[in-house]
């Protein structure tokens, strides 16, 4: 999900880059006040934890592997605001030692993978709670991934490099397929880290307003990438209509004048429709799993 | 894990190696930022750059080998996002401009890297005024990844040594117990540093 260079034009890339940097700056404020001083060394090496945790790889099928993001591992463990903060700089080397993800979308690349996946996460994650922390954390690191895929794609179609109507489908398709293994591998660690040393997850609750101002970045954030798609969103539709042959049957009817008809075009508003819908089933599917693996990982500890 | 292998020649003596890390931080932004903006039809600003990019890595002695290995080893990441542009009319264009841009920036970023240590680009960051405790964290990020990646092969490969399951549910049940294991021995490691900064004047 690491975007290169040359992916995102200049108004993406600098409108991403200024909602991250509020997002990181945000954290770094919280994560001064919250953070006692003999914790400070530990962003750095937990940062060092995610990044050698990301080097694992686990079999997927057919001879794929994948690896960890660890952007809820973090946010569970550490809490919201540093997680943000190990995120980042993990994006941050990632970019200049590694030239994995370019500088000029850096900025992108911190606000899906260091401000979305961690906050959003970490909110589901308090959210579902109730259920079971290690059920709410796998689909908490589900959701991250696949939230962080939306708005990849989302930025891929503002500068666009690839139209709306192929990146929102194909990379949370993939992403809902890889964000499983994340949720399973976020479970199984915070399974293993509670039979070790369960006072590592005891941390106090943040106060409620932390999380109110972090949904508000969210939305903020959010808002911005979304609200040119009023307008982006036919054009890129239109755009695989052409391609799939739709267009002609399009043109005989009148776009903005009527709009039921095209609903019955098939090809139109379906596979946006359909995504949507599988979207929502597989949110539910992935939700039920991640209750059965809870209860595995339970029946387990008591064994 | 060699720690070399992704800036093996950061510490070369070379004028491009003593020139100040802030100008090669500067000078390596402003060549990306224009080359992602520049219009297609740039192609003499495209060819001046990789002659330009080449002639730096002739100049910093970097060998031609080890740059093309980079780049090969770089290259299907960048192929991987620019696919889904075939799918859409008049993709070919758009995967075109993407692979020629993308390629400079990388070679542009792997010329910064082996040229400018990490720490040196640290101390443009906090003079820059980005906030300490993002610049402390990058540092200890920067001083501990090595050993926790080997830390974590060790771990690893110790485990699977032991192993004999090789089904799937085993492998990734093993593989999460390595992980919380890793994040556990990361905290107590996490305090050993702090006492030993404390015993070393930190504030």
């Amino acid at each position: 999900m690491h975007i290169p260079d040359g992916f995102l034009d200049v108004k993406t890339a600098v409108g991403a880059g200024v909602v991250a940097a509020a997002g990181v700056g945000w954290a770094l404020r919280q994560a001064r006040r919250q953070l006692p001083a003999q914790k400070v060394p530990l962003l750095g090496v937990a940062a060092a934890f995610i990044f050698a945790a990301q080097m694992l790889n686990f079999p997927v099928a057919g001879g794929t592997s994948g690896h960890l993001i660890g952007a809820v591992l973090a946010a569970v463990l550490l809490g919201p605001a540093a997680a943000v903060v190990v995120m980042t700089a993990v994006l941050v080397v990632q970019c200049f030692l590694f030239q994995d993800g370019g500088v000029s979308a850096l900025g992108a690349n911190i606000f899906n993978m260091a401000v979305l996946a961690p906050v959003i996460g970490c909110g589901i994650y308090r959210l579902a709670r109730p259920v079971g922390r290690i059920a709410a954390a796998a689909f908490a690191g589900w959701c991250s991934t696949v939230v962080a895929a939306i708005s990849c794609a989302g930025q891929l179609a503002l500068s666009g490099t690839v139209a709306w109507g192929v990146a929102f489908p194909a990379m949370t398709g993939v992403h809902m397929l890889i964000g499983i293994g994340e949720g399973l591998i976020t479970a199984l660690v915070l399974a293993a880290v509670w039979k070790a040393r369960p006072e590592l997850l005891n941390q106090p609750a943040a106060p409620a307003g932390g999380l109110a101002v972090a949904g508000l970045v969210v939305a903020l954030g959010l808002a911005l990438f979304v609200a040119p798609f009023a307008c982006s969103w036919p054009d890129g539709l239109e755009k695989v209509a052409e391609h799939l042959g739709f267009d002609a049957k399009a043109a005989k009817t009148p776009l903005l004048a009527s709009p039921v008809p095209d609903y019955e075009l098939p090809g139109i508003g379906s596979p946006v429709v359909a995504t949507a819908l599988a979207g929502v089933l597989g949110t539910v599917v992935v939700f039920g799993l991640s209750l059965l693996l809870a209860r595995s990982l339970a029946a387990n500890k008591e064994s | 894990m060699h720690h070399d292998f992704l800036d093996r020649y950061s510490r070369l003596d070379t004028p491009l190696h003593r020139a100040a890390a802030g100008v090669k931080l500067v000078g390596a932004l402003a060549i990306v930022g224009l080359t992602v903006a520049a219009p297609l039809a740039a192609v003499a600003y495209f060819v001046a750059v990789l002659i330009g990019l080449l002639a730096a890595a002739r100049w910093a002695r970097i060998p031609w080998r080890y740059l093309g290995w980079r780049l090969l080893w770089l290259e299907p990441f960048v192929l991987g996002v620019a696919f889904l542009t075939l799918f859409q009319p008049g993709g070919h264009r758009v995967f075109a401009g993407i692979m020629i841009k993308s390629t400079l920036c990388l070679l542009t970023m792997v010329l910064l890297a082996n040229t400018t240590p990490f720490a040196e680009l640290l101390r443009v960051l906090r003079q820059l005024r980005v906030p300490a405790l993002l610049v402390t964290t990058l540092a200890l990020l920067y001083r501990y990844l090595f050993v926790l990646v080997d830390e974590a092969e060790r771990m690893h490969r110790a485990r699977v040594c032991r192993t004999f399951d090789r089904r799937r549910a085993a492998v990734w049940r093993n593989l999460g117990t390595v992980i919380g294991q890793l994040f556990v021995r990361s905290t107590e490691r996490a305090e050993r540093i702090y006492a030993a900064m404390l015993a070393r004047g930190w504030k």
